[in-house]
């Protein structure tokens, strides 16, 4: 005996489905096109700046990768800075809406935290001039009398407390709603058969959260800190506002004179920019772009390889 | 709390309206001379005029209804640049021209013509300081220099104690402040510095703080805020947006000095012309060492550029009339009063205006 002949199924295709696949097509089509173009302009405004002679570049450089590594260093070390401060506190805040507070607290605390969101890096910016320099400045002070030999807080303390530890502070504050609601949202979805098992084993609430939560949450926690990274490489106008540039290499945090980023000094310096100088504050630009590139694939893998140990699968 | 609140609203509605036809016996006062120009005039370039160009434009066009000037303060570079390829009838411009712009062509003007610079704007930058128990201070460029380039790191430092018998000064950290964007006033700062100091300031000078030393902030007004918050601050700013703040004496010569308009333009006054330049270019060779009394040498001197011969005859009429306007009495007392420049002198005006009426 044969078996019967398969059938072929085939689902009927409606006009509403073929206009809808088009459209997510067109959709995932268009981030695409806009990033390929963003990237070609990229190259073509920056190739007359890697290629000009050092002379023609703002300050007195030997190449442009002199003009553009303090760029660079002061990029990342901004970021790294302010994911230090942010990722530990938006961890604790989460916890506490997702697994301590009250219910009714947890929820006006989170609209609290969504709210930050809202807040204008412009004002941001004025905040830290305004309130949060000031203020830590006396705090600096002492910090370089009591630990001036460490490198990191050595003197001379800046007079204005506009370092970037401060914009690291004003940095943190903005990355720590997104990091926050992400974390917040994970841990909630937290197998609740492990959380119980973990309880009946006599595990206290932190064991529980140490036992279960945590693993669980582990790469959710990492493309949230990764999410906050990439807004922070891009930070602007706070940056720009707040801190107190220099084109130097140095991890002093508490000084007058601070590494400054690539967007900041984009922004700072575009408005009076001619000739090759624009060219030049473009490929810092481009340095940018890559940075960020490079930081997301490591995030992807760091995701990726933690994925299988994690208890998410 | 009802009646207050009724009382502040009736105040406002009064100052409003005060303010209101105030400013309409303003314009009625400057649309009394009738004008038969027509058209419109684009200009482009030095950010510092901007404030000045503002004032100026919205009094022009009261007194010439039928015409239109547009100033668009892209800098001083690329001002040059706009005029030169015709984008613009007159650009602002920190500079004079160059010799190798004034080399090239320039579109708007007639083939054979070229382009001249006319200084009708200028603008003292001072030093302002904030230091406990200090009000006044002396202070010579070699000095200076060390500050910015954190030579001098305390307020009673011998070198300033020197330049200052009369005062206690603190023993304090010095915090000096500079324009972290860039910016013509950082350029004309920084060419003093280098032109009295050329030992302690060996850096040419140039729109960017040249030095990885002191506060860079951005804006004069984030350097005038800074130095009012900090303690022990020492930036240097348009002399305009000093406020309240005191405000440093420079040494000429032998005698310490004062900033003031007409010390300022004073200083224009007796710096040289650059020679060789066409006849009714006035390029200034600013003389930051000069010894001559009464005279101010932080100055920011900042030019229009206008054609010598424009090819089309009702562009050049339209220049001519609203630069002699910027360059009259009113105007250069209207920039002062607006954007707190200083007056030039009577006899460079007469300059300026022989220059303005070889224009064709």
């Amino acid at each position: 005996m044969s078996a019967p002949a398969e059938l072929q199924i085939r689902s009927t295709q409606r006009i509403g489905d073929r206009i809808f696949s088009r459209a997510t097509v067109f959709a995932g089509a268009t981030i695409l096109v806009i990033l390929a173009s963003v990237a070609v302009f990229l190259v073509a405004e920056s190739l007359p700046a890697l290629v000009a002679d050092p002379s023609e570049l703002p300050g007195t450089q030997t190449s442009f990768w002199s003009y553009a590594a303090p760029l660079a260093f002061g990029t990342v070390w901004a970021a790294i800075l302010a994911l230090l401060i942010a990722v530990p506190l938006s961890i604790g805040v989460a916890l506490f809406i997702s697994h301590y507070a009250p219910r009714k607290l947890a929820q006006s605390l989170g609209y609290v935290v969504d709210l930050l969101a809202a807040v204008p890096s412009v004002v941001y910016g004025l905040w830290g001039i305004g309130v949060l320099a000031p203020a830590l400045q006396p705090v600096y002070s002492v910090m370089v009398n009591a630990m001036g030999f460490i490198p990191l807080f050595a003197g001379p303390v800046s007079g204005t407390g506009r370092t970037i530890l401060t914009v690291a502070v004003v940095l943190a504050v903005m990355i720590l709603p997104i990091i926050t609601a992400l974390c917040r949202e994970i841990f909630l979805q937290t197998p609740k058969l492990h959380e119980e098992a973990a309880l009946a084993m006599g595990a206290t609430r932190w064991e529980v959260i140490k036992l279960a939560v945590l693993p669980f949450g582990r790469p959710g926690i990492i493309s949230a800190s990764m999410l906050g990274l990439g807004r922070a490489l891009g930070e602007t106008m706070a940056v720009a506002m707040v801190l107190s540039p220099s084109a130097i290499i140095s991890f002093a945090l508490l000084q007058s004179t601070n590494p400054t980023t690539i967007a900041a000094n984009i922004a700072l310096n575009f408005p009076e920019a001619h000739g090759i100088g624009v060219n030049a504050l473009i490929a810092s630009g481009l340095v940018l772009f890559v940075v960020t590139l490079v930081v997301n694939m490591i995030a992807r893998l760091i995701i990726n390889r933690r994925k299988a140990f994690s208890g998410a699968n | 709390m009802k009646f207050t609140r009724l009382g502040s609203t009736v105040l406002i509605a009064a100052v409003t309206v005060a303010g209101l036809s105030s400013c309409a016996a303003n314009e009625m006062a400057q649309g009394v001379s009738h004008s038969e120009l027509s058209g419109t005039v684009d200009g482009a370039g030095a950010s510092s005029q901007g404030s000045a160009q503002e004032t100026w434009i919205a009094a022009f066009q009261t007194a010439h209804h039928q015409v239109t000037i547009n100033y668009d303060p892209t800098g001083s570079g690329a001002g040059r640049k706009t005029f030169a390829a015709g984008g613009a009838a007159f650009a602002g411009s920190d500079s004079a021209l160059s010799e190798a712009e004034l080399r090239g062509t320039f579109a708007s003007c007639a083939p054979d013509s070229s382009a001249i610079d006319l200084p009708v704007y200028i603008a003292p930058i001072v030093l302002i300081f904030n230091v406990q128990g200090v009000t006044e201070l002396n202070l010579d460029a070699a000095t200076i220099a060390a500050i910015f380039t954190a030579e001098l790191t305390r307020w009673n430092d011998p070198a300033i104690v020197r330049l200052n018998p009369e005062q206690t000064m603190p023993d304090l950290p010095i915090t000096a402040v500079h324009r972290s964007d860039d910016s013509g006033t950082t350029k004309n700062f920084t060419d003093y510095l280098h032109a009295n100091a050329p030992a302690a300031w060996d850096a040419e000078p140039a729109d960017g703080f040249p030095f990885p030393t002191g506060e860079g902030v951005q804006g004069t007004a984030g350097v005038v805020d800074t130095v009012k918050n900090g303690v022990g601050t020492i930036g240097y700013v348009d002399a305009s947006k000093a406020g309240s703040l005191d405000v440093a004496k420079i040494k000429v010569g032998e005698s310490f000095v004062t900033y003031s308009a007409e010390a300022a333009a004073a200083a224009v006054d007796a710096s040289p012309l650059i020679e060789g330049r066409e006849p009714g270019d006035i390029a200034i060779d600013l003389d930051r060492t000069s010894t001559a009394a009464g005279v101010y040498p932080i100055v920011l001197v900042s030019y229009l550029i206008a054609c010598q011969r424009y090819s089309d005859p009702a562009q050049a009429a339209l220049v001519r009339e609203y630069l002699g306007y910027v360059a009259s009495p009113e105007g250069q007392a209207r920039a002062a009063e607006f954007a707190g420049s200083a007056p030039i002198s009577a006899s460079l005006r007469e300059k300026v205006q022989k220059s303005l009426d070889s224009i064709r």
